[in-house]
């Protein structure tokens, strides 16, 4: 606040060399999105995304993208206390693993999952013992959005659980609170800003998966459709304006959730840097 | 030491983009003899044909030509196929699996009008139907459309807002509904629901489908192209069995030269070949090796024995051509979409 | 220089045993460890396990045999140039970037934070479309690249297009938490005494974020190599020529072929543990070289 603006150089060139390669790769390819929606009334906009079978994709994609980030943020959070304050033989692999999600390409894992969660596959065959279908149903979507969102929890937790002092713990110890609740009282709510951060973008990413869903969700419409799913068929039947009005409807949303996000992440940065 | 790492880190990316680039050049040169390179977007299941025509025709054209030919094909759902050429996809012929699909390429402004008498029989070399594909020894007992309907049948097909293959699935059993419900639209309709109800995965094109019910195994009844449910047969002799039911629906997979691109190209003359040797009794007898019904009655009765050539069919123009057929049963709030809403 | 490092680290592993003595803690780590083993199993190891099964199903010469095949080798030619572009053009923009936002205030910083961020959250068959929108038949920008014989979209130049959008932001994520915990007081002290900007960079900065850089270039090249949906939307298959390995495998299932199809998955799965091997160690190396 108090300090004087730009002593260090470069603002020009960096500034312009970013705003260069955004717009080139990134807003004029989304403009492009716009404009070609605003060819649309806006009725005609809202008719689209209306359709039953849109609404009822809107509503499979963020209920199993919701249960899959819940679960994740309680995976992740664990994940991310085993991984930094216990020691344990196999621990590099374990750390070394969570990216794989980034790595394996989705149709890969599509597949993969497919196969194993399927009736006849090795996980897949158990469940079916008991009646349970797991590929072909939400279930399966969710397994697969799951597996898309592992790492971001656990990234955005890590760091911060690595900074926060272990003082505070053994003070909260010594004075007498029990394990559980220091994790509650104490280390929880210095966790919440990189949870919620982490949530969020494993939420945003798996509402727009495709590649790994496509293979173990059966598409079935009103039950197993996601949204990026009619993006695609409505591309496939010619539907230009109908496909992009329900493509902006996603990318709204995806902006929305990134906003949140970096606004907590703000506040993240700064846990972050008292803890140094 | 950091920065002596920093620049390995550059030189070893430069040498990279070094290979990659001298890795691509070498595919362009080569060129001596005049040589020509076509492509070809088709359909899903024509993968077999087409790698075995493919080789026939190159071999047919060297043959009468002092020039090579490349030819580079291009597989998938019949509509996201033809989608990418109307949006530039750059292909010479395309050979779809419906005449609507073709028809959208030349609503881009892509293909000249009349296209589809510039081949034989409206530009159909070959044609097909939809057969069931059931599991070795028929055990929900599947013989006809009506026991698609049954309690407890699963049945797999894609999903005909996305596949060619699944509207003439929709069609076929539409057709069957119609005879045995006298055209009582209101039957024809609770019967295609019940068939909906019981579609277990709606794939999103063909060959999708066909993994589904091959292998992960699920439902007791694949609508199938009848060269896909063959080539599956070949494939598990053991494990399946055609049904065919009494009423079926002619399927005439459209090809047709995109006009533009040939003529962008300069590769108008190769094309048309391409698809005129579709027709040559060489080319027929392999479309029929892959299970696909030749045109040629002499070649199509040397298939005698494999495919049922009494079966009833009824073709596109019972349902009074694909312009009404997609408006009135695929197109946004069409009968598909009704169906699934009532749900 | 192991010796130091379990030291600097042991006190504080110490501190948390004061909690260790009580019994619960003690079963509550082994539930914990339990739990977290069980669940990257099922949900990480259990995936690789199946595609290394169904590759090797038909014997290690039928392996072979797919992973050589020349179209598969193409599709790896292919991906190997998309993802190194991908990481140049994204390495630059990533520097860049951090240093605008870390560095100086200005207005709308959030927003242009969200903005750069996007690509991680749009679907992939968006980032495929709007290309297509962009460069495609129905844009206005068609007939100007068709007049200079210049194909983006299902050509080669629109797979590259679409590997670096999906991975725009993994390096610049990566620096700006460094740049920013890192504060602008030592450029500020250098850019004083007279520094040129690119001097302050490279003594000042470039040390710090070094590690941050090289992990997030890893990441990058990981996910560009994956990148399945947005490439698919772009390519138009043809084969040999747009065809990238995700794209391969997709083909090759099309095509009925299972085991072929498992065979090129394993070529990614293997470049991707590779990827993430060197990552650890590049970590592993950077955290002793940042408590030296």
């Amino acid at each position: 606040m108090k300090r004087k603006k730009r002593i260090i150089p470069g603002f020009g060139i960096s500034m312009g060399v970013t705003l260069t390669l955004l717009s080139l790769m990134v807003l004029i390819p989304l403009a492009s999105l716009v404009v070609f929606t605003s060819k649309m009334s806006f009725s005609e906009i809202w008719n689209v995304i209306t359709r039953p079978r849109v609404l009822a994709s809107f509503r499979v994609s963020l209920i199993t993208a919701l249960i899959a980030s819940l679960i994740n943020a309680v995976m992740g959070v664990i994940l991310a206390w085993v991984l930094v304050r216990y020691k344990f033989p196999g621990k590099r692999i374990l750390d070394g693993m969570i990216e794989l999600p980034f790595a394996l390409p989705t149709a890969v894992a599509g597949i993969a999952l497919t196969s194993l969660y399927s009736d006849s596959g090795w996980i897949g065959s158990i469940f079916a013992k008991f009646g349970i279908k797991i590929a072909y149903t939400r279930v399966g979507i969710t397994i697969a959005l799951i597996f898309i969102g592992i790492p971001f929890v656990v990234r955005a937790v890590q760091p911060v659980l690595e900074k926060i002092d272990p003082l505070y713990e053994e003070a909260a110890g010594i004075l007498g609170a029990s394990r559980a609740r220091t994790f509650r009282k104490v280390i929880l709510p210095e966790l919440y800003p990189a949870i919620f951060t982490g949530f969020g973008l494993a939420f945003g990413r798996c509402l727009g998966e495709y590649g790994s869903v496509v293979f173990i969700a059966g598409n079935q419409p009103y039950e197993t459709e996601i949204t990026p799913l009619i993006i695609m068929s409505e591309l496939q039947e010619y539907d230009y304006s109908s496909a992009t009005a329900i493509a902006l409807v996603m990318l709204l949303a995806a902006f929305i959730i990134l906003f949140l996000v970096n606004l907590i992440q703000i506040r993240n940065t700064k846990i972050l840097k008292g803890g140094n | 030491m950091k920065s002596r790492f920093l620049r390995l880190t550059a030189l070893s990316l430069a040498l990279v983009t070094a290979m990659v680039t001298a890795a691509s050049c070498a595919k362009a040169e080569g060129a001596d003899t005049k040589s020509y390179s076509i492509v070809n977007v088709s359909y899903d299941p024509t993968r077999e044909l087409y790698a075995e025509y493919n080789e026939a025709f190159k071999k047919h054209w060297e043959a009468e030509h002092d020039s090579k030919v490349e030819i580079n094909q291009s597989h998938g759902g019949s509509g996201k196929q033809a989608l990418e050429v109307a949006n530039g996809n750059p292909a010479d012929v395309v050979t779809l699996a419906l005449e609507y699909d073709v028809k959208a390429v030349q609503d881009a402004g892509l293909i000249d009008e009349g296209w589809v008498n510039e081949f034989q029989l409206d530009s159909s070399p070959y044609t097909s139907t939809i057969v069931f594909l059931v599991r070795k020894g028929n055990p929900k007992n599947i013989k006809d459309w009506g026991d698609l309907a049954r309690d407890g049948v699963g049945v797999i097909t894609p999903n005909p807002k996305t596949s060619g293959g699944a509207r003439w699935n929709h069609l076929a059993a539409w057709a069957w509904a119609q005879r045995e419900y006298n055209n009582d639209e209101s039957k024809i309709i609770d019967y295609i629901k019940k068939l909906y109800g019981n579609v277990l995965v709606l794939d999103s094109g063909a060959r999708g489908a066909t993994n589904s019910f091959v292998e992960n195994k699920q439902g007791d009844v694949l609508l199938a192209w009848e060269n896909e449910a063959f080539l599956s047969l070949k494939e598990y002799p053991n494990d399946y069995e055609i049904v065919t039911p009494s009423i079926s629906i002619l399927a005439q997979p459209s090809v047709a030269v995109v006009d533009k691109v040939v003529d962008k190209n300069g590769t108008r003359e190769v094309a048309t070949e391409y698809l005129n040797y579709l027709y040559s009794e060489e080319a027929q007898r392999i479309a029929g090796k892959n299970f696909y019904r030749p045109s040629n009655e002499k070649i199509l009765a040397e298939f005698a024995d494999t495919f049922d050539l009494k079966i009833n069919l009824v073709t596109i123009n019972d349902f009074g051509g694909w312009d009404e057929a997609f408006k009135k049963h695929f197109a946004d709030g069409g009968l598909f979409d009704q169906i699934y809403k009532q749900d | 220089m192991a010796a130091e490092k379990t030291e600097r680290v042991m006190p504080r592993e110490g501190s948390t045993e004061i909690h260790a003595d009580t019994k619960g803690s003690k079963a509550v780590r082994i539930i914990l460890i339990t739990l977290s083993v069980l669940f990257l199993f099922i949900m990480l190891v259990m995936p690789l396990i199946t595609v290394i099964y169904e590759s090797f199903r038909k014997g290690f010469g039928e392996y072979l045999k797919a992973v050589t095949d020349d179209e598969t080798v193409g599709a790896l030619l292919l991906t190997l140039e998309a993802t190194v572009i991908a990481v140049i053009i994204n390495t630059v923009f990533g520097l860049f970037a951090a240093w605008a936002i870390s560095k100086f205030r200005f207005r709308g910083k959030k927003f242009l934070v969200t903005l750069i961020d996007l690509p991680v959250t749009v679907s992939p068959i968006i980032a495929g479309l709007i290309f297509v929108l962009t460069f495609g038949r129905q844009s206005f920008l068609y007939s100007y690249l068709e007049e200079i014989d210049f194909m983006i979209v299902y050509a080669v130049p629109g797979i590259i297009l679409a590997t670096v959008f999906v991975t725009f932001p993994f390096i610049s994520r990566e620096i700006l938490p460094v740049l920013e915990a890192q504060g602008t007081d030592e450029e500020e002290a250098a850019a004083l005494m007279g520094a040129r900007s690119f001097t302050i960079f490279r003594k000042i900065t470039l040390p710090h974020i070094k590690w941050a850089l090289i992990y997030g270039i890893v990441l990058c090249a990981a996910r560009a190599m994956g990148e399945f949906g947005a490439v698919s939307v772009l390519s138009g298959h043809l084969r040999g020529q747009t065809v990238t390995l995700p794209l391969q495998v997709e083909i090759l299932f099309g095509d009925n072929k299972y085991m072929p199809a498992f065979a090129v998955s394993s070529i990614l799965m293997i470049m991707a543990v590779v990827i993430l091997i060197v990552r650890s160690i590049v970590e592993f190396i950077g955290r002793r070289k940042g408590e030296e």
